[in-house]
């Protein structure tokens, strides 16, 4: 790293396909998102730049599809049964395979049906355990809360708004956790299982993540959702927790 | 509007029919995200030439054995609607038609970072809603702006015009009549922020002098155009940064 490296555009400025973003050595790690060319650093794709220092990542804009990565974990979309296993929709350019043996913890006996475990149209949580360019990923619910999911609901987003809904330091997911009281998981691949205590709440929660979606790019976002889920839910908060007590 | 005899195309005070001057372009319009189920959707308006473009993918391909191993496959395909020309067009893709399929796809290939989804394909439709010349460009630019708002990775966006000769004066950006009688008609399209040239062709004759003085008057508007794409993209973003 030397003096020479320049970045030629401010932190949170919009980039747009090939647009120079920088000149010279930068240790970042790959991504999809930009390109290089001698030292040149160039933008693939439509999207927000954030500049720390000396270093500087693209947040893509737009985009439906996920990237698997290694270890990420994803919430899958049952779509065909067949001997050994499951494929599954992880909103990728690529569907996933989920074995039996790691579901069951055994090998599948001669003629068993899989439909019993899980059947078209079930949501899984699972962790991606390899993948790479030759071959499809290969899923694993082997850990701590994977498996099928049982309750709540699934709210589909697009995949590269995954990091504003969680937010910095997960601002944004503490902001959407304690404003309406759900249980929130978000998988990287775009898809939120929220438990929540009645039908009011989830419906904010998911208008909120309707904003977050739409103004993903703007200030502040943190503190306008909890501004609009304090609005929106005023007394029903304390409905759900009389709800929950009455459950329990 | 069929006329027999070719009009003059350069009038006496040096303009051209439509009232622009030899280095003029028409107006120039360009809408993104306008379908909802397709992943990337535009709309390209040049002056009468009107495309509306989609995307859909990167998705796996079926069958099987037509992806490849190491890229994403491009289909696309360019096609005229039946009324995009005063005399009603027979749908059925023409002879035509699949060329420009054809020359647009690898203009695009030379984009899209293709490498980065190995076995999947990229779909590109291109429909031609209203045709006054140009439509080759007009759909390429149409098909980036649209693989752009799909948020595919891609080198730069592409911006394209055709230069041409009309009574013997170079024309930047042609109409129809300058297509119909003019001496020559070269679309040319780059990929502006890199100065490579994704696609070239050349109909009729001009010299080499003519071509150089075209390829340079190319480049100016092909800056003026890239800059209108990328404001476009910008402008979908700033109308929240307001509130």
């Amino acid at each position: 790293m030397s003096g020479t490296n320049k970045i030629y555009f401010e932190d949170r400025s919009i980039v747009t396909p090939g647009d120079l973003i920088a000149e010279g050595e930068f240790e970042i790690p790959w991504s999809p998102y930009y390109y290089k060319i001698g030292n040149k650093y160039y933008s693939a794709i439509t999207g927000l730049l954030e500049v720390k220092g000396n270093l500087f990542e693209i947040i893509p804009l737009e985009g439906n599809r996920y990237f698997p990565k290694v270890g990420d974990t994803v919430i899958g979309l049952v779509e065909d049964v067949e001997i050994y296993g499951w494929i599954l929709d992880i909103k990728s350019p690529y569907s996933a395979y989920l074995p039996a043996l790691s579901l069951l913890g055994r090998p599948v006996s001669p003629g068993e049906d899989l439909r019993r475990y899980l059947n078209i149209g079930d949501y899984v949580i699972a962790k991606i355990e390899t993948y790479d360019r030759t071959i499809n990923p290969i899923l694993s619910v082997k850990g701590k809360n994977l498996g099928r999911i049982t309750s709540g609901t699934v709210i589909d987003i697009p995949p590269v708004k995954v990091p504003r809904v969680i937010g910095k330091n997960k601002s944004m997911l503490e902001a959407l956790t304690e404003e309406t009281g759900c249980e929130i998981l978000v998988a990287q691949n775009g898809r939120i299982l929220a438990n929540c205590a009645n039908k009011m709440v989830e419906e904010a929660l998911i208008s909120a993540i309707e904003i977050i979606e739409k103004e993903s790019h703007i200030k502040g976002l943190t503190e306008k959702i909890r501004k609009f889920l304090r609005e929106k839910l005023g007394e029903n908060k304390n409905d759900t927790s009389a709800k929950t007590s009455t459950n329990t | 509007m069929i006329q027999v005899q070719k009009p003059r195309l350069i009038l006496d005070n040096g303009l051209r029919l439509d009232g622009r001057k030899p280095d003029e372009m028409r107006p120039i319009k360009i809408e993104l995200g306008v379908l909802k189920n397709a992943d990337g959707s535009a709309i390209f308006e040049m002056g009468n030439t009107k495309v509306i473009a989609a995307v859909y993918g990167p998705k796996e391909m079926h069958p099987r054995h037509l992806a490849l191993p190491d890229r994403a496959v491009l289909r696309v395909r360019y096609h005229m609607t039946p009324f995009s020309t005063d005399k009603r067009k027979n749908p059925a893709p023409s002879r035509r038609e699949i060329e420009l399929s054809k020359v647009i796809r690898e203009a695009l290939e030379s984009a899209v970072l293709v490498d980065l989804f190995p076995r999947t394909v990229i779909d590109v439709f291109m429909e031609v809603l209203q045709a006054d010349a140009g439509t080759r460009l007009v759909s390429l630019m149409a098909a980036s702006m649209a693989l752009a708002d799909a948020g595919i990775p891609m080198k730069d966006l592409i911006a394209g015009v055709a230069v041409g000769k009309a009574d013997g004066v170079l024309v930047l950006d042609l109409n129809e009549p300058e297509d119909m009688w003019g001496e020559a008609d070269m679309p040319v399209a780059m990929l502006p922020s890199l100065k490579q040239v994704a696609l070239l062709q050349l109909n009729g004759n001009m010299t080499p002098q003519e071509f150089r003085q075209g390829l340079e008057m190319a480049q100016k508007g092909i800056e003026i155009i890239y800059n209108l794409e990328k404001e476009a993209i910008r402008k979908k973003y700033a109308e929240y940064r307001e509130e």
